[in-house]
């Protein structure tokens, strides 16, 4: 095998997990491998996946956001507010999107200018942005928009058959693929990730990349947020906590190192799409939801020790 | 002690690095080991060490016959390795360090008293007593940590010492002492393996000489019997012709010219003219503020006084981004840390500077960049079997061709460069100067910083030297000497 069929091989891990679980799950279940169970997995799995895709360029970059739950809660109350005050409903998923991503560029801006720890920025973004939600909501959920293309957004489906939050996963993912992979921009996110230094010295701006990528991780997580309140018919000021926790697994169970650099999307995609399997395969075979965690806990770390075992 | 290594072999994987190699050292001798990047001379030195463990061949100390299967028994047989990437943990004291791993103690809880008063003497010993055992090891001096190092080694009974490149980072008055201190070891019948690419060091300090190529022994000499000439070709198994190949165009018009530059604290009053097709050598000792002098014209540090004209424009150089955009290149000093995303291929780091030369709406055309790669690697020769392939994958010259290929995708007006030969073996220094001589043949204006005084003096037009952040000299390089070059960069002289 040449070195680099062996690193296709390595890259294409994530996916031969999620084949090799997936047909485990189909000989165990005969519920698991229908259209219909498939479909909502992948709807189930495309709230952690918007939110990991832009974790990814943040964990790419070396850093990690720690806010993207609190950002999700937040620009949900923030969009029933709107709603619920008279706003037509797209323009305040619309503003609620940017609004996500502004609070992602007061964490890039922390980052970047302050010269702050990403942990310890978003950690107190996180705190903030939750606090806010409290106080915007009143410490209790906003239900009830009467509005059908609202519900449309996270709750409908396209003929039929695919749900809607599953199409915007998609067209997100083709977008961060394209992204990453083929713009100026993806390679300056690498090269930052990669080595800062060399790349400030070769001209990369790496201060404009690390605004741009956390905010785009903020949009990324409002718009999570716009699928759930949607799905739900309510917003929750307690929306979205622990979820920064399953976006950073499928990233990670995707390939991507957490000390930036190295990584792709498809990767994230899978290590989503591996950790709904798991626990729709676990809740068909009737394992108990305190088994299902630590079940969950010992494939992460197998997948992230197979991983490095390969790469030595 | 004597030790004798012979027949070593080492392959990892299917690459045989080192086939039946002898080296043979005795106590009181100083002997280089030399070789191009990749000729083995690390991987021997890691068997004989310890971190290694040879395929085949066999190791003897005083006659006798030893198995050096970890550092652990490495160090039991009286043999140190002071590595070029100096190994102290900084945020630890010097005494700490000294005694890190056998610190002496009662019931577990440490007697600092007795390791202070150990290390005072042993630092003492080597005549470093300057150094507090109770300053932090970080913040030493690279030429004070290294001989923290050395204590550590003696202290540890070493009777050989492996130094590699140990010079690289020191200041010349640091050297000094280093050989002075090593001439006290050697007198003391201590053997030190001298692992450099310093030609001029070699001949200084060492006795002997083994030559390493594509890792095999090509043959042992007598310092005094040898000469440049026969090392080098021992080195590269071939004539590399001039040492540093001729330039014959001459230079033109005058390209950037710098009057009264300072930065906030380097550097100051610093006035220079550079012309296309010239080269302006910077010499200086470390320290002097060479490399801030390129980082202040690179927007890298803020300017505080003075103008910088190119072509007869004034430059704003507030950012990297905005010196690129004017025409100016920087080969930064260390290529891993400032030069190289080493994570990244060949062509991504080839196109990093230029990349939107090579996208339309910020969308990379993968064609148009492998065709700009494709010729780059050709220009510069950069030997690769894949433009793919990792770029930490290269020898140092090829990765070193790599950061001149960053910059040359689009042709600067002006090149800056920080040591463009360090860590780069004789072979690759010489492609490198012939790409220099190309870039000022086409006119591009080069301002080059070394700590190498024969590189400096044979590549320069006009050699500019500095002294604690003032410009003490500027020379013909025609008409200076090394002894007034070194004069103007020790403050000794006031040329100019």
């Amino acid at each position: 095998m040449t070195p680099k069929q062996k690193a296709t091989l390595q890259r294409l891990g994530p996916f031969i997990a999620l084949v090799l679980v997936s047909v485990g799950l189909a000989v165990l279940s005969p519920d698991f491998l229908t259209v219909a169970n498939l479909l909502n997995v992948m709807r189930q799995v495309s709230i952690n996946a918007l939110i990991a895709f832009g974790m990814t360029l943040v964990i790419l970059l070396g850093g990690i956001d720690l806010s993207v739950g609190s950002i999700l809660a937040l620009s949900s109350v923030a969009i029933a507010t709107l709603i619920q005050a008279g706003f037509n409903p797209l323009l305040a998923t619309l503003l609620g999107v940017v609004g996500g991503g502004l609070m992602g560029l007061f964490n890039g801006l922390v980052i970047s200018k302050g010269k702050v720890a990403p942990f310890i920025a978003t950690l107190a973004s996180m705190t903030i942005l939750r606090g806010l939600a409290l106080v915007v909501s009143g410490g209790s959920p906003i239900t009830g928009f009467d509005s059908d293309l609202f519900s449309m957004l996270g709750g409908g489906y396209v003929a039929g058959l695919v749900p809607i939050p599953v199409v915007w996963m998609l067209i997100m993912f083709g977008l961060f693929a394209f992204l990453l992979k083929k713009t100026v921009f993806g390679r300056h996110v690498y090269a930052t990730g990669g080595n800062e230094e060399a790349a400030r010295l070769s001209g990369v701006k790496v201060d404009q990349i690390k605004l741009w990528v956390y905010t785009l991780s903020g949009a990324m997580s409002a718009m999570a947020g716009v699928v759930l309140t949607s799905r739900l018919n309510s917003a929750q000021p307690t929306a979205g906590s622990g979820y920064e926790l399953d976006a950073i697994a499928a990233v990670v169970l995707g390939g991507t190192s957490l000390t930036g650099g190295r990584g792709w999307i498809f990767g994230t995609l899978m290590g989503a799409l591996l950790i709904g399997v798991l626990n729709n395969g676990l809740n068909l075979l009737g394992v108990s939801s305190f088994y299902q965690q630590v079940i969950k806990g010992v494939v992460i770390l197998l997948a992230v020790l197979i991983d490095r075992s390969g790469k030595k | 002690m004597n030790v004798v290594m012979q027949g070593i072999s080492k392959a990892f994987g299917p690459v045989r690095v080192l086939e039946e190699v002898d080296f043979a050292i005795a106590g009181g001798e100083i002997h280089a080991l030399m070789g191009e990047n990749g000729a083995g001379k690390s991987t021997l030195m890691k068997i004989l060490s310890g971190v290694y463990r040879s395929d085949g061949g066999s190791i003897r100390i005083d006659g006798q016959p030893v198995e050096i299967r970890s550092t652990r028994q490495a160090e039991a047989c009286g043999i140190a390795i002071i590595h070029q990437e100096l190994n102290l943990i900084p945020q630890l004291s010097v005494m700490e360090n000294l005694f890190l791993g056998r610190e002496p103690s009662r019931f577990g809880v440490i007697d600092s008293a007795r390791m202070r008063r150990e290390a005072s003497a042993q630092l003492a010993a080597l005549g470093a007593d300057n150094i507090d055992p109770e300053a932090e090891a970080g913040l030493l001096s690279i030429g004070q940590q290294q001989m923290v190092e050395i204590a550590k080694a003696l202290a540890m009974n070493a009777r050989l010492l492996i130094m590699d490149e140990p010079t690289a980072a020191l200041t010349e008055r640091e050297i000094d002492t280093l050989f002075g201190l090593m001439q006290a070891l050697k007198a003391r019948g201590v053997a030190i393996v001298y692992v450099s690419h310093r030609m001029e060091e070699i001949f200084r300090i060492c006795d002997k000489i083994s030559v390493l190529r594509d890792g095999r022994f090509v043959g042992e000499r007598v310092i005094a019997r040898t000469d440049f000439d026969e090392v080098v070709r021992m080195m590269v198994g071939r004539e590399i012709g001039d040492r540093f190949p001729r330039r014959t165009a001459a230079p033109g018009a005058v390209r950037l010219q710098v009057t009264g530059l300072a930065d906030a604290q380097h550097v100051r009053d610093i006035s220079f003219e550079v012309r296309a097709g010239e080269v302006l050598g910077v010499a200086g000792l470390m320290g002097a503020g060479r490399s801030e002098i390129l980082k202040t014209l690179f927007g890298l540090n803020r300017r505080c006084a003075g103008a910088v004209l190119l072509d007869g424009v004034a430059l704003e150089l507030d950012s990297p981004g905005a010196a690129i955009a004017a025409g100016l290149a920087f080969v930064t000093e260390d290529r891993k840390s400032q030069g190289l995303v080493l994570g990244m291929s060949v062509r991504e780091n080839a196109t990093l500077v230029h990349l939107p030369q090579y996208a339309r709406l910020g969308v990379v055309s993968d064609a148009a960049e492998q065709q700009a790669v494709a010729g780059l690697i050709e220009q510069l020769r950069i030997r690769t079997r894949d433009a793919e392939l990792e770029v930490k994958s290269l020898s140092g010259g090829n990765q070193q061709k790599v950061v001149f290929a960053k910059w040359l995708a689009q042709p600067p007006k002006v090149l800056l460069l920080d040591e463009p030969t360090r860590g780069v073996d004789v072979g690759g220094k010489a492609e490198i100067y012939h790409i220099i001589n190309q870039l000022a043949a086409a006119g591009v204006a080069i301002v080059m910083v070394s700590s190498e005084l024969p590189e400096v003096m044979a590549m320069s037009n006009r050699i500019l030297v500095i002294h604690e952040g003032r410009q003490t000299g500027l020379f013909e390089a025609a008409s200076a000497t090394q002894e007034s070059i070194m004069a103007a960069a020790t403050g000794t002289a006031h040329a100019a």
